[in-house]
């Protein structure tokens, strides 16, 4: 118990690597996780956001929030497709049979999730910069932002690893995004929900990411964030809770 | 056998799934340094031995000692003794076999994780193909891989299930050399198998498990005298069809 316990850091920073290494090598998940936020980025600003009435003169600046949430969308259908294939292969109980904490393969992914969309969010921002996206945020709210960030990351994460982990075909470990990705279109994210018809502004308004997206968005803009930074922390903490557990339960089962 | 001889133990294993039993009281030992075949046709419950001795599983009944630590009680000790090559060659298909090997030895927290992997290949006849990513890799060595990654950390007791399964004869063949060069260095192998004629090859000692229970067990000339003696018979020798095509394959090599 002793060695396996001090070393837990370490194979998780193994893992980290492995996982790592297949999003580098893979062209596909990062053409979905960096470069089709960013496209959709240039198309809403240079294309359609002429005819888009935010009340904003900047509409990188009303964007960029939304973006930042698509591309972690779009990432965890892989974080979902990469815990399949290890259960699927094998390489769970490879690990699951030597001498390391058992739980070490399954964060090492949520590691490697937490990181990847930090690294795409970096580089998200970095070109929002170069259209013209500007914020007068300080350290602090920055930091809000970095956090709310994170922790919208790892709720989707562990829903992906209940997929993962549960699913029987790779179609069915992959399909846990398509919902997901719906969330940020009919949300605050493009428009605001004020032009939206009764039924949909009603979901929009009452969804996650509406409240994630305006609380970042007042954060980086250095406004009163008000209560949407409390309603997308209780969003995303609550969902993170319940999956978690949920995930938890799911492995305990499969690695029994 | 005194207890440092004896690397498995198995008493009135149990296990069913949902209702359906497989394993209804399997009692077994093995020697420490020998080769161990575990035989049954698919579906017999071998790798479900498999897996309770390697921890990934729990019996429903019964004890089990692996190198003289209890599975249920010591499941972090048996693991730091034992390596296990599962039923599918469990490598990183991206990343390179040489990364792969890496990996293991860091997990085993070895000192030097890069010479641990070079040597292996080296020996594994892997080096040309080292830094090229695994998904390229020919079924053969993926499962010289896969074993190469169990041989990482030099555990005293190796776990192979049903290893030159789905492999051609030349990669059989040399799956077999590794085996016996493994027994050969002190290391205990426990080895499950479909094919009668890889138990007769390797095994000291083999144990036939049929419908949940071992049904014989002993070494191979102990299992032939349980059966009617030999007949001489004078029948023509035929070279089968393995031996025409190794016997054109291996000309072919030489030329």
């Amino acid at each position: 118990m002793e060695t396996t316990k001090n070393y837990f850091f370490m194979d998780m920073g193994v893992m980290l690597g492995r996982s790592m290494r297949h999003i580098f090598r893979s062209m596909d998940t990062i053409i979905t996780v960096t470069f089709m936020p960013i496209a959709l980025m240039l198309l809403f600003v240079y294309v359609l956001g002429g005819a888009i009435q935010t009340g904003t003169d900047n509409y990188v600046n009303y964007l960029l929030p939304g973006i930042l949430l698509i591309a972690i969308a779009n990432s965890i259908g892989y974080t979902s497709f990469r815990l399949f294939t290890d259960v699927q292969r094998g390489i769970f109980e490879r690990f699951h049979s030597m001498p390391i904490a058992r739980s070490a393969a399954l964060w090492g992914h949520v590691l490697t999730s937490l990181v990847s969309n930090a690294i795409s969010v970096v580089v998200i921002i970095l070109v929002a910069l170069m259209m013209g996206f500007r914020s007068s945020a300080g350290v602090l709210s920055w930091l809000a932002v970095a956090g709310i960030l994170a922790l919208f990351t790892l709720a989707l994460t562990w829903i992906a690893a209940i997929a993962g982990l549960s699913a029987k075909s790779v179609d069915g470990a992959i399909a846990v995004a398509y919902p997901i990705h719906l969330l940020p279109l009919i949300s605050s994210a493009f428009v605001p929900t004020a032009s939206m018809p009764g039924p949909v502004r009603a979901f929009a308004e009452n969804q996650p990411v509406t409240s994630i997206v305006d609380a970042i968005r007042s954060l980086l803009a250095g406004q009163p964030v008000g209560n949407d930074i409390w309603i997308a922390l209780a969003w995303c903490l609550g969902i993170l809770i319940v999956v978690y557990i949920f995930a938890m339960w799911v492995y305990r089962h499969k690695a029994a | 056998m005194s207890q440092n001889e004896i690397a498995i133990s198995v008493q009135g294993l149990k296990k069913s799934y949902k209702n359906t039993p497989v394993l209804i009281g399997v009692d077994f030992q093995v020697k420490t340094g020998s080769i161990f075949a575990l035989l049954g046709s698919n579906g017999a419950g071998k790798t479900t031995i498999v897996k309770i001795l390697t921890t990934l599983l729990k019996q429903d009944s019964g004890t089990a000692a692996v190198n003289g630590f209890d599975i249920a009680s010591k499941p972090d000790s048996v693991r730091q003794s034992i390596s296990l090559t599962g039923q599918f060659a469990a490598v990183d298909e991206i990343l390179t076999g040489r990364e792969n090997l890496i990996m293991i030895a860091k997990l085993r927290h070895l000192k030097n994780p890069r010479q641990v992997a070079d040597d292996l290949l080296n020996r594994f006849g892997l080096t040309d193909a080292a830094d090229r990513g695994v998904s390229t890799y020919s079924g053969g060595m993926r499962r010289r891989l896969d074993i190469a990654m169990s041989l990482v950390g030099k555990s005293q007791l190796i776990f192979l299930d049903e290893p030159t399964t789905g492999l051609d004869p030349e990669a059989r063949i040399g799956v077999w050399k590794i085996v016996k060069e493994l027994a050969g260095n002190g290391t205990t192998v426990f080895l499950t198998t479909q094919y009668l004629e890889e138990a007769e090859q390797l095994a000291d000692q083999i144990a036939i498990l049929h419908e949940g229970k071992i049904i014989a067990k002993g070494t191979l000339a102990e299992l032939k005298s349980l059966f009617p003696p030999a007949k001489v018979e004078y029948v023509e020798k035929q070279p089968t069809l393995e031996e025409i095509f190794l016997a054109i394959v291996g000309k072919k090599e030489e030329e």
